[in-house]
């Protein structure tokens, strides 16, 4: 079977200040795949799918996106930032931030309008946060937050989705409500890639698996690479795939 | 009034509008240092455009000032980026090394002419309307108006055409890069607005009114209102008030017109800073007030369910054994009282009906930790609150 790669990584190498956080990465992720990357802390996850995004320029290497640079098919993807990566006192409302998602479709000058309003509202909807669409953003839960985050994603309508540690912080009722979002995305053929810390629920929300620390220490299908090796390769201590499960 | 005080005040409130609304984004992205830093760095650039051009109001030196803000800017930035300082060190090191560059200019070369450090810090706006533009012979206007009016309607026209680039790159510089909108242009863009912004104004109004303006008024509108638009157009009213005040507090003082109109911004925003609705000095130490007299209600409240005889229930009984020093008993059982939650007979205080509920639901929440909840909880069962 000949799958076709949504995202190739071919030989990246990324410093800050001449200082390499990510060596030689090498990764394909097949289309449709729900793919989480686990590492431990400054293992580079987020600088990784920076790179993917073009937010970081690499010191060597390339990124491709269906086969062709980022900055042709930056509609094809969409990012949702660790969520204290912005600030939450900008005076501005849920909506509004959903709107957002919607301005690459548009591209310079042009305006939000009706059309891009009501697709707001309906990815607000989706989150369950409709409700909530003219509260000022510093006035909602951690959770809510990511919420807005996600259905700012959902309206770029994209076929990547890329996301850093959604589930920060967030309650279990919230974790449900955005790994059901995910997987609905994946049944309808869009790849979503996760930076991920809970181990325990891997199997469960995930099919397929990057390990990550500098270097790229496996990739594969959940069920063919999570196991004790890559684990301890990867966190240098000794983990039981089999009690987490 | 005669046509000299209104053009002064005209140019005041233009140059007010002018600055707010780079202002606004200056303060949203954290950057109100940078003003300062544009303002005083731009110096060797309009001496040096001076030389060239010998005139104050020529397009050249503008352009060739708002360089040089510019230039401060990617210097700042390149310090920075070496990881050895942080932001706001940088800016300390660059500035002051160009604004020295500027004084040494003028005072080995420009000592006889309109142009020396007072002038560059305080501006003279007094003088602005004698400086008239001439076209073809007839007079019209003062240039410093002509000068920051032109700035204005191009700082308006660019703010209605990429209003949207500006908000998304200043709310998330990284979306906005991975939405195909070019973070680094926008923020070039703004800088270089806020140069020819405090070159154009400083000859009318100096560089510290310019840096009060752009930063003084916008962080007023921040602290009043969470909407972007709204705020931009507040910054402008609170600009054209402290302009038009200070321009008449100058006039009856016999003062600086640009430092009456900075001490007026001073004050407007140690005003608002005080009495801002929710974000205020006042209205925070009233909230922190009101939450730790309610936390010692509901201890208060705790304490009567758990203990049913009267001895524990004797007025004079629960004044020793809570720990009140922090705040007033009698305000304690007053605000229970008020709110019917406790009846006082004969000095035995008992929890009444809706106190047993409200109690009980506390606790619930305090156990299950939805400490958030309980502010929810008071909104339904106050009707006074401490
Ligand atoms: N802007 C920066 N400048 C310098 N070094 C950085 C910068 N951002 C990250 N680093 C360094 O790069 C390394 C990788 O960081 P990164 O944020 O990618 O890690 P991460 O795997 O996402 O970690 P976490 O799990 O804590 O989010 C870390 O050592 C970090 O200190
Ligand atoms: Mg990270």
């Amino acid at each position: 079977m000949k799958e076709k790669i949504a995202i190739k990584v071919d030989d990246l190498t990324v410093a800050y200040n001449f200082k390499p956080v990510l060596w030689d990465i090498d990764l394909s992720v097949p289309e449709g795949v729900l793919m989480a990357i686990v590492g431990p802390n400054g293992a580079g996850k987020s600088t990784l799918i920076k790179a993917m995004l073009d937010i970081i320029k690499p010191i060597a290497g390339s990124v491709e996106i269906f086969g062709k640079p980022y900055k042709k098919q930056y509609k094809e993807v969409a990012y949702v930032p660790q969520k204290g990566s912005v600030d939450w006192d900008f005076p501005t409302t849920a909506l509004d931030v959903v709107m957002m998602g919607t301005y690459g479709s548009l591209g310079w000058i042009k305006r939000p309008g009706r059309q891009q309003k009501k697709e707001a509202l309906e990815a607000l909807e989706k989150v369950g946060m409709l409700e909530f669409r003219s509260r000022q953003i510093s006035q909602l839960s951690g959770g809510q937050q990511q919420r807005i985050f996600l259905a700012r994603a959902l309206v770029q309508k994209a076929s990547i989705y890329i996301m850093d540690e959604p589930f920060q912080g967030v309650d279990a009722t919230t974790e449900k409500a955005i790994i059901n979002i995910l997987k609905e995305l994946r049944k309808e053929g869009k790849t979503v890639v996760v930076v991920h810390h809970d181990l325990q629920t891997v199997p469960e929300y995930f099919d397929w698996v990057t390990f990550l620390n500098v270097k790229k220490i496996a990739t594969g299908s959940v069920k063919d690479i999570f196991n004790d090796d890559n684990l301890t390769k990867t966190y240098g201590i000794n983990y039981k795939v089999s009690v987490l499960q | 009034m005669t046509s000299a005080q209104i053009e002064i005040q005209l140019i005041a409130c233009i140059v007010a509008i002018a600055c707010a609304i780079p202002g606004t984004f200056l303060v949203l992205r954290k950057m109100a240092m940078i003003s300062d830093a544009i303002s005083h760095s731009i110096l060797p650039g309009i001496v040096i455009g001076f030389f060239l051009t010998e005139d104050l109001n020529s397009p050249w030196l503008i352009l060739l000032a708002a360089l040089s803000g510019i230039i401060t800017v990617v210097m700042v930035e390149y310090i920075q980026k070496t990881g050895l300082v942080k932001e706001d060190t940088a800016i300390g090191l660059v500035f002051p090394a160009l604004f020295s560059i500027g004084v040494i200019l003028i005072a080995k070369n420009a000592g006889d002419v309109h142009l020396d450090v007072d002038a560059v810090l305080l501006g003279e706006l007094a003088f602005a309307p004698f400086d008239r533009l001439l076209i073809g012979g007839t007079d019209v206007g003062p240039k410093s108006l002509w000068v920051i009016g032109t700035i204005l309607l191009l700082t308006l026209g660019l703010l209605i055409a990429f209003f949207k680039e500006l908000k998304i790159s200043t709310f998330d510089k990284q979306l906005a890069a991975t939405l195909g909108f070019s973070p680094v242009l926008m923020h070039y863009g703004l800088m270089s607005i806020a140069s020819v912004t405090t070159v154009g104004a400083f000859d009318a109004v100096g560089a510290i009114l310019v840096v009060a303006l752009m930063i003084a008024p916008p962080a007023m509108a921040y602290l009043l209102i969470k909407d972007l638009k709204k705020m931009l157009v507040l910054a402008c009213i609170f600009g054209v008030i402290a302009a038009l005040a200070g321009y008449w507090m100058a006039h009856w003082l016999d003062a600086s017109i640009a430092g009456s109109i900075t001490t007026v911004l001073g004050m407007l925003f140690l005003a608002v800073y005080l009495f801002a609705p929710n974000s205020g000095l006042i209205s925070v130490l009233h909230r922190q007030k009101r939450q730790k007299i309610e936390v010692h209600l509901l201890t208060f409240l705790l304490h009567l369910q758990n203990h049913r005889e009267k001895s524990e229930r004797h007025i004079n009984h629960l004044n020793e054994h809570i720990n009140w020093h922090k705040v007033r008993a009698t305000s304690v059982v007053n605000l229970a009282l008020k709110n019917n939650m406790i009846t006082i007979d004969d000095h035995i205080i008992s929890l009444t009906e809706k106190g047993k509920i409200f109690t009980t639901e506390a606790i619930n929440y305090i156990i299950t930790n939805k400490s958030a909840a309980i502010e929810d909880m008071k909104e339904r069962f106050f009707l006074f609150r401490g």
